[in-house]
């Protein structure tokens, strides 16, 4: 947190991964500036291309949305609404009868590291593996491209490297810096937020911060905040959670998002009832139409 | 700009130039600030599909295989050894041949593609496919080979026995896997997150099943193999996807799988179950039995690359996927 210095979680060498301990990170966008500083640390430790130089005329979100290249994706939200104790101007100048409230919001989005992770269920060749620390890992040099994870994200995070990008064809997301996290350092997002609105550490430490952040909002007027971390789901929770300001759609975040594993159930069985149905069928056209 | 926005910014000029001071809202400009899109900006929330044309062929030619050697286990057993012969013919050069070299042209990292065997993960439908497809190609191959021997009568007495055995049980292996084959590939997307697909995960299945087995009856049937039993089949099938068509239109799911209902990729599989359902029933009612041959199959692969071309406009829209999640 700020104030403690090195002493900080984000700034401290540790052994999570020798110690099998559960980390995560926590977003909170009360406290982010939007200065990019996370996707810019984030490419440059991990060497990931550059995801286009093209202006999108969404507020200043010129990043678009996570991808295969883009694994750290600062929000820009600009909505009509009221932010904590925020002093709201008048709707036109010389009047006080209607307010025109206003605020920006940003986040910044991440793979979400989920507790039932539905690329890695997806994945054929077992290139997709739970770290010690509990994050999800592509393993590059097993990846073979058939892009089945992509589609089975419920969050739309991994994707597949186009051509003509260095280590095209092959699936890509945030590796949570396992290469870092390895070495006792931090991930590159989180050793570079000034204002620790990303803040990496054990996921019960945080889990605990998070409430006492909420609580902290909520005496200070804010209205709507409340944590996005589909525990009730069949995600079962998420590793990298966020607090928001107001519906998660708004985020792009799936309100209720589900790992398409439980769809296996109904979809086998239609397809074990076709097969069986199809065999019957053809023994009776030989059996009776010969 | 529409007209109402620049009338309203008339007003506004109007009103600015008389009172000094313009009360009230200006107009929003497409792309403003205040974001009038679902979600944010309308990015999409799920990631649509990265496949291309490769993988609706391997979905046509994998059901045509699996189904075929279902075709050729019961003409086995009722002595339609000429029928048999060219089943297997089909099952082993679409399912052992075209279909892996669809899917390893489909591959990121094609070179990789053996990676696939690595692990056996039967929470993952891509997994259970590549092994099916494997066990399938390990059957059909070896079946076709000792058929072929077998039905020249090549070898004497007790060695042909028990060739006879092993065509009966690589046959029959083929057909079992061969089932799994034409089907799970019903399962693979229905078991995704693209709203337009995991809301049709039991009616996939049934579809992509039945269609291959109405597509191995009808190209034996154009291949000249004209009897009854294929018609049955062929009847069979076009009544199935009729009842699907019906099915498909009844279950509508609002704005969550309006990519089926609304798009043009969703007339790309409306067709397709036209031409496979309706059409090749009524012609082969009628008798013309190759045209209703040619249509089942033409509908089962128009409505393969729908299938897929609607989930990549489904997996594109935000608002699907918010209203899917209420399913």
């Amino acid at each position: 947190m700020i104030g403690e210095g090195t002493h900080s979680t984000n700034q401290r060498r540790h052994n999570y991964v020798q110690e099998n301990v559960k980390v995560g990170f926590f977003t909170d966008p009360t406290v982010c500036i939007g200065c990019k500083a996370c996707e810019v640390a984030c490419k440059e430790w991990n060497q990931v291309p550059d995801d286009g130089f093209t202006w999108s005329g969404n507020s200043y979100d010129n990043t678009g949305r996570l991808g295969a290249s883009t694994w750290r994706h600062v929000m820009f939200l600009e909505q009509d609404r009221q932010k904590g104790g925020q002093i709201v101007g008048s709707y036109f100048p010389g009047s006080s009868d209607r307010e025109d409230p206003f605020r920006w919001v940003f986040l910044s989005d991440v793979c979400k590291h989920c507790e039932e992770a539905g690329c890695l269920e997806a994945c054929p060749t077992g290139s997709i593996v739970r770290t010690e620390v509990g994050s999800v890992f592509v393993q590059n040099d097993v990846c073979n491209g058939c892009g089945y994870c992509v589609v089975s994200c419920p969050f739309g995070v991994i994707d597949r490297r186009p051509e003509p990008l260095p280590e095209a064809g092959g699936a890509f997301k945030c590796t949570f810096c396992y290469d870092r996290q390895k070495s006792g350092l931090v991930p590159a997002c989180a050793k570079v937020c000034p204002t620790e609105s990303i803040l990496f550490g054990p996921l019960d430490d945080l889990r605990v911060r998070a409430t006492q952040r909420l609580q902290e909002l909520e005496a200070r007027g804010h209205k709507d905040q409340h944590l996005y971390d589909p525990t009730e789901t069949s995600v079962r929770g998420i590793h990298a959670f966020f607090l928001i300001l107001g519906e998660p759609e708004a985020y792009g975040l799936p309100p209720k998002p589900q790992v398409p594993t439980i769809y296996l159930k109904s979809a086998w069985t239609a397809a074990l009832a076709t097969a069986i149905t199809s065999i019957i069928a053809t023994l009776v056209a030989f059996a009776f139409f010969s | 700009m529409t007209t109402s926005s620049e009338k309203r910014l008339e007003q506004l000029r109007e009103e600015a130039w008389e009172k000094g001071v313009v009360a009230g809202r200006g107009v929003d400009i497409a792309g403003g600030p205040i974001p009038k899109k679902p979600g944010y900006y309308g990015q999409p929330v799920v990631k649509p599909p990265v496949w291309t044309l490769e993988i609706p062929l391997y979905f046509f030619f994998g059901g045509i295989a699996g189904m075929s050697a279902v075709i050729a286990v019961a003409a086995a057993i009722f002595d339609h050894v000429d029928l048999a012969r060219a089943a297997m013919w089909i099952a082993a050069i679409a399912g052992a041949v075209v279909s892996p070299i669809l899917l390893i042209m489909d591959l990121g990292r094609p070179q990789l593609f053996l990676n696939m065997l690595r692990v056996f993960k039967y929470r993952s439908a891509m997994s259970m496919g590549a092994w099916i497809l494997t066990a399938f190609g390990g059957c059909a191959v070896p079946g076709l080979i000792a058929l072929e021997l077998h039905s020249r009568q090549l070898f004497p007495g007790a060695l042909d026995q028990l060739l006879r055995l092993a065509v009966g049980v690589l046959i029959l292996g083929a057909a079992i896997f061969g089932t799994l084959l034409a089907t799970y590939t019903g399962v693979l997307i229905g078991a995704t997150a693209i709203p337009a697909w995991f809301l049709h995960r039991t009616f996939l299945p049934i579809h992509f099943g039945t269609a291959g087995l109405g597509s191995g009856a009808a190209l034996l049937e154009l291949l000249g193999h004209r009897i009854p039993a294929l018609n049955f089949i062929g009847f069979y099938a076009a009544t199935i996807e009729l009842a699907l068509l019906i099915w498909l239109s009844i279950d509508k799911h609002g704005a969550a799988d309006r990519a089926i209902h609304e798009h043009g990729s969703g007339w790309m599989i409306r067709i397709g179950e036209v031409l496979n359902g309706p059409l090749a029933l009524v012609l082969r009612f009628f008798g013309f039995v190759p045209l209703a041959a040619i249509s089942f199959l033409l509908g089962v692969l128009v409505s393969r690359i729908g299938w897929v071309a609607v989930g990549k406009v489904s997996g594109s829209d935000p608002e699907s996927v918010f209203v899917a999640e209420r399913y």
